[in-house]
């Protein structure tokens, strides 16, 4: 077996000398995920509080399609907005495809899903407990979609990182419409499956512990921040 | 005043946006379609800078199976198409998706299996009699099933052992339905045979238990071929850039480069551009 200790001192030593390669993929991981998830929250916050707020015919099908939807294989994503941005197809003159553009295409429809059935679920459960007294306000049903949003920002930001969790983790479809081309499209889902063909097992193994790690600091920063902008709304209240 | 903490993530959007436009800025670039086993031995990260430093033209390697890369090249997704499978290769020219094939380098495939070699096949260089030994034995054998220059290559063998392996398959054959390193961890993993190109298998870090067991045969040719897609067909080919790439590849500066990369002190492929 190989030395995975040795292997994770080397992952750990190109990260903290700030080894270009390495950092430029970390860096790439983050900006198409990080985007990914910020494009996927504005369409899919309002359209999620929307569908819980609104009574409307086939109400229940749409809700339990895009709870469906929440589990979309990446792979056929993939392979749909890979058909979608070939050359040969209904958008290849756009000529996306093999671009971060297109990863972070993929990734907002895989991440959409979660983020409006998970707010949906958020904002119902709050218009169930609020509806009467925002109705006696004069508030109609979509206008206190602001309202609602905001009062479950701390479980929405749950959903934001449901999402951003599903995007940094996923190989299936950006590995499609990326290309995994060195120094354009290589993110760090892609290089641990580029290393683990390669037979680099440990290599592969110590770049997913930094993944992981990678993970774990975003979530911990945005947390940070959620708080102190709570601490600071307590003082100015 | 509140602090509304969406502002954060619109923060990052505005930063996350003008970094994938700076990331998309590349003046001069093509793409090249091609094999795992050119891209993953890293013979292409060795080569391609001095050709993008001589030209200007930064190359951008999609690394798939030969299938694979056939049918994106066919979709218009690439310039150039580098991959090893003459005949798929002939027919793409003469479909008319490719303007012309030329002869690159070469290598041989291998057959690779378990020490144990429960077929008992070791030593040998005759791949027909091998995989009839190792069919007689119902021996594990890991196919790659992806329709790449490798598997065509293995199916052409079991042709010529005159085995029907789709009868097999999930029983001693496996089609594991990935690339060759994929395909490589998953025979470690099995105590398996399988065949792959020598490049691959030199550079493979996972060899745990498995060695050459049969080489040397002149069926084990593995030849590769470069092309460039037809810009009749897919007007957004970069053609002149396309064919500057592929005359440096076939011309002395290319094949020198080639012949120049090694691993662990072994020639990986051989140019024989004409």
């Amino acid at each position: 077996m190989q030395d995975f200790a040795q292997e994770f001192s080397l992952a750990l030593r190109l990260i903290l000398t700030g080894d270009p390669d390495l950092w430029e993929i970390v860096l790439l991981s983050l900006q198409v995920s990080l985007t990914a998830v910020v494009i996927a929250a504005a369409i899919a916050m309002p359209l999620g509080a929307a569908l819980a707020v609104l009574r409307f015919p086939g109400r229940r099908a749409v809700i339990v399609l895009i709870n469906a939807l929440m589990g979309l294989p990446p792979v056929v994503v993939g392979l749909l907005v890979y058909l979608s941005l070939s050359r040969s197809g209904p958008l290849g003159v756009l000529q996306l495809l093999y671009t971060p553009t297109a990863m972070i295409i993929a990734q907002v429809l895989l991440v959409a899903p979660i983020i409006t059935a998970l707010t949906r679920q958020t904002v119902e459960t709050l218009d169930a407990e609020y509806a009467e007294q925002l109705r006696s306000l004069g508030v109609s049903r979509l206008a206190s979609v602001p309202t609602l949003l905001w009062d479950g920002r701390l479980a929405l930001l749950t959903a934001l990182l449901a999402g951003f969790g599903r995007a940094i983790a996923e190989v299936g479809a950006v590995i499609m419409v990326g290309g995994n081309i060195n120094h354009v499209t290589r993110v760090m889902t892609t290089t641990i499956a580029l290393e683990t063909s390669k037979g680099n097992l440990a290599l592969a193994l110590a770049l997913g512990t930094i993944l992981i790690a990678l993970a774990i600091t975003v979530t911990a920063a945005v947390s940070a921040l959620v708080e102190r902008g709570e601490g600071a709304e307590v003082r100015h209240a | 005043m509140t602090r509304p903490w969406f502002h954060v993530p619109l923060g990052a959007l505005a930063v996350t946006v003008s970094l994938a436009g700076a990331a998309l800025a590349a003046d001069s670039f093509i793409v090249v379609q091609s094999t795992t086993s050119t891209a993953n031995s890293g013979l292409l990260d060795a080569i391609l800078p001095e050709f993008t430093e001589q030209s200007g033209i930064e190359v951008r390697v999609v690394a798939v199976g030969t299938g694979q890369a056939i049918k994106n090249a066919t979709n218009g997704d690439g310039d150039v198409l580098l991959v090893h499978a003459k005949p798929a290769e002939e027919k793409f020219v003469a479909d008319g998706w490719g303007v012309q094939r030329f002869d690159v380098m070469y290598n041989d495939f291998v057959l690779v299996g378990p020490s144990a070699d429960p077929a008992g096949v070791k030593g040998g260089s005759d791949i027909v009699a091998a995989l009839q030994a190792v069919a007689k034995s119902e021996s594990v054998f890991a196919s790659r099933g992806d329709d790449s220059g490798t598997h065509k290559a293995e199916l052409r063998h079991w042709g010529n052992a005159d085995i029907d392996v789709k009868a097999a398959s999930g029983g001693w054959y496996r089609e594991t339905g990935s690339g060759m390193g994929a395909t490589l961890n998953a025979a470690a993993g099995m105590g398996a045979y399988v065949l792959s190109d020598r490049a691959t298998w030199i550079s493979f870090g996972n060899k745990d238990g498995m060695e050459i067991l049969v080489e040397g045969d002149d069926k084990l040719f593995n030849q590769y071929g470069v092309i460039l897609v037809n810009p009749e067909k897919h007007p957004s080919v970069k053609a002149v850039e396309g064919q500057t790439f592929i005359n440096w590849l076939i011309g002395p500066d290319g094949q020198a480069a080639i012949a120049d990369f090694k691993l662990d002190g072994q020639q990986l492929f051989f140019p024989n551009a004409e």
